[in-house]
């Protein structure tokens, strides 16, 4: 992954315990996990431990060595931990297995809205949501007498009122070491579609235009460093008070009163992510992250291995863990840190389109867009350039004829 | 020495040279003239995932790859001649840009983007490393013995530290406020922001690398300064040879061999330019040819990756290693048959 630096990815953790402290059974069959390293999974590896005979390994590199493991035979993972994205490569290999079985019979504390399907098989179990979203410096809007800002020409104006009274290093952050994923938020913002007939690019259009055009406008007010900061950067720009407004991940509003790290405990708020037209969607995409298990292994491991899983996801862990993320799980208690996810989901966010093309179109993008944010290309030049660049890699994947 | 004793010592590391070495080297290269594609078919999926309150189902058109009936996706290898070749140079692109005179549009197509700073990069840190190296060296032997072991050691510090720390190390020193910046800032009066655009990152980088190699070049130059013929030296001082004259004359044409010994080390190291656009995340705005065939590499979001062409930017990363290395390789060649003759 190149969002991550390499010494990110040393973040491996490997927790094994045969304690059998709060599990409902006991695990007959040694299972392992392989997930992402962030917080929520640490958690939830935990509480899945408590049922003994469990290993997990939490890898930043998480996506290469899942596609490796799970297409093995037998398999070297019983469960994986996904999001939207990651999940295409599993699903397309056939290398996780249907879970309705498994749902019927032990899912009765799952809520539907958890089941994962594709054409009515449920393939996957969520157990949290992620979106980006604005969060804002409420006593500094309030100084200013600035309304909450629901479109990006109003977080411009209220860029600009808090550049000129001067009470932030920058008005705005963003985490735009990942391009590609806020121009494709600004893009599916103002209306804009991916892909033509036949997996063909299709994004050289007037929305195109308008979405590179707002990004550019908004650098202006951004630290001129925007290019390398990453979401924990833009997390502790918040933290010591550096920047006024940002569309953060839900997954970092718990920090913003972490009294340990943040200088601003009870200032930041959260609400829908803005939108680029007046009326229109936000700006954002909602992400899930959930469990798959494997294909290759028996049908005990894998009984085994989905009851480990639920374990680890339970209300239990919930009400251990509540303002980590915004949990899916019932007996979560919705804090203000969901607040911003759930109007952003209520305004209309749409899932992520994750799927083998946009999986070479996110590289297309970020390929590009920096050299039209430093100058060197016109937007026009740049767009194209994104569809040349997908095509080429969708004419040697075999998706374009 | 006997032929069969030669062999026995030689042999094991010929062979483990070829299996390491050569034998993926040609595997690399065939790999770069073929294309492996998965047959993939579009089907209408209704697919549900998780809303915040309820569950959001769409029904779209999903291009998926086919599964045989024993679940393994279906792949076709194709022979494409050069095109993964002119796929990773974009020759049209760079010509048309370049008969227009546009320098800025040429360098922006990935390929021509990271030779031009791989090259900068090379060619620029070479005589500075081998300047500081020599420069450390001279004065360390020039300095009083009972201090020369930790002066040694400290400026061997820098080789010591694993790239990517040392890499991190310095970008945490000046990215956002970091001590370095808000120094220069106080100091120089103006608002600085290291990151913000390519050339300073630039130069980051290359002073990170002089930083991290000097103490390389270093040992080898103090290592070489105990062998220089003291009398020679004493006739240059008798002849009246200043200081300079003596460096100039004496010990920079003994060290010649040991120069180009670390110009051919060097050159092979920082044409592989890696570990410093990771470690300063520059890739927004300087990427390297080895970071090119990384990029390839590393399957995308939804697994794709793109072997072919990663293969062929690693031979043309190769090719340009040769063309650097061959002035060198050769004046090598002319001083051993000279040696010999």
């Amino acid at each position: 992954m190149r969002l991550r630096t390499i010494a990110a990815a040393a973040v491996i953790s490997l927790v094994a315990t045969a304690a059998q402290a709060d599990c409902a059974f006991e695990n007959p069959t040694p299972v392992k996990l392989m997930s992402a390293g962030f917080q929520a999974w640490k958690v939830v590896a935990d509480a899945m431990a408590e049922c003994g005979n469990f290993e997990a390994e939490l890898s930043q590199e998480f996506q290469a060595k899942q596609a490796a493991g799970f297409a093995a035979e037998p398999s070297l993972y019983h469960i994986g931990g996904v999001a939207n994205s990651s999940l295409v490569p599993l699903l397309n290999e056939g290398i996780i297995r249907p879970l309705d079985d498994l749902v019927a019979q032990y899912g009765e504390d799952l809520s539907p809205n958890q089941l994962i399907s594709f054409d009515g098989q449920i393939m996957a179990i969520a157990m949290m949501v992620n979106a980006q979203h604005l969060m804002y410096r409420e006593d500094i809007l309030n100084d200013l007498g600035i309304p909450v800002p629901a479109t990006y020409e109003e977080v411009l104006a209220a860029a600009e009122k808090i550049e000129q009274a001067g009470v932030v290093d920058y008005p705005l952050g963003g985490t735009w070491s990942t391009t590609w994923l806020e121009f494709v938020n600004m893009y599916l913002g103002y209306g804009g579609e991916f892909f033509a007939e036949g997996n063909q690019p299709a994004v050289a259009n007037d929305q195109g235009i308008a979405a590179l055009e707002m990004m550019k406008r908004l650098t202006a007010y951004m630290d001129p460093e925007y290019l390398v900061s990453d979401s924990t950067y833009v997390q502790q720009q918040f933290q010591q008070g550096r920047i006024a407004l940002a569309n953060l991940w839900a997954s970092r509003a718990g920090a913003m009163d972490d009294p340990n790290e943040s200088q601003v405990v009870g200032l930041v708020k959260m609400a829908s992510a803005p939108a680029p037209v007046e009326g229109g969607i936000p700006a954002s995409t909602l992400w899930w992250d959930g469990i798959v298990i494997a294909s290759n292994i028996t049908d005990e491991e894998a009984e085994a291995a989905f009851q480990v899983a639920l374990e680890g996801m339970d209300a239990d862990m919930v009400q251990a863990n509540n303002d980590i993320a915004v949990w899916l799980v019932d007996g979560y208690q919705p804090g203000p840190a969901a607040e911003g996810a759930a109007a952003t989901a209520a305004a209309g966010a749409k899932p992520y389109p994750a799927s083998v093309p946009m999986g070479l179109m996110q590289t297309a993008i970020a390929n590009n867009i920096a050299d039209y944010l430093t100058g060197a290309k016109d937007a026009a030049t740049t767009l194209a350039d994104i569809e040349a660049d997908y095509l080429t890699s969708a004419r040697e994947a075999g998706l374009v004829r | 020495m006997k032929f069969k004793t030669f062999a026995a010592f030689v042999g094991p590391s010929l062979f483990l040279m070829f299996l390491f070495i050569a034998a993926p080297l040609v595997s690399v290269f065939a790999q770069s003239f073929y294309v492996t594609q998965q047959q993939f078919e579009s089907v209408e999926v209704e697919t549900c995932t998780p809303g915040f309150a309820a569950q959001i189902c769409s029904t779209e058109t999903k291009t998926r790859p086919i599964l045989d009936e024993n679940g393994e996706v279906i792949t076709e290898t194709k022979f494409v001649g050069l095109q993964s070749f002119v796929n990773v140079l974009q020759p049209d692109r760079a010509l048309s840009a370049l008969a227009a005179g546009n320098i800025t549009e040429f360098l922006t197509i990935d390929f021509w983007k990271a030779l031009r700073f791989t090259l900068t990069f090379t060619l620029i840190t070479l005589p500075l490393a081998i300047g500081m190296g020599l420069a450390i060296a001279v004065v360390v032997n020039n300095t009083i013995r009972a201090i020369r072991g930790p002066v040694i050691f400290v400026s061997l510090l820098p080789f010591i530290i694993t790239p990517v720390i040392g890499a991190l190390s310095i970008r945490w020193l000046f990215i956002g406020d970091g001590i370095m910046t808000a120094f220069l800032e106080w100091w120089l009066e103006r608002d600085i922001a290291m990151f913000a655009q390519g050339w300073t990152i630039e130069i980051l980088m290359l002073f990170y690398r002089v930083w991290h190699v000097a103490p390389f070049a270093f040992v080898i130059f103090y290592a070489g300064l105990q062998t220089v013929n003291q009398d020679t030296l004493e006739s240059a001082i008798i002849d009246g040879a200043s200081r300079w004259e003596r460096l100039r004359y004496v010990v920079i044409p003994h060290l010649m061999p040991l120069i180009i010994f670390i110009s051919l080390i060097h050159l092979m190291d920082s044409y592989r330019v890696f570990e410093e656009i990771v470690g300063f995340s520059s890739q927004a705005h300087r990427i390297s040819l080895q970071w090119l065939t990384y990029d390839f590499l590393t399957p995308d979001d939804s697994g794709n990756r793109s072997i072919s062409r990663a293969s062929a930017s690693a031979m043309l990363t190769m090719v340009g290693i040769v063309i650097l290395l061959y002035p060198l390789l050769l004046r090598t060649w002319r001083d051993h048959r000279r040696g010999r003759l």
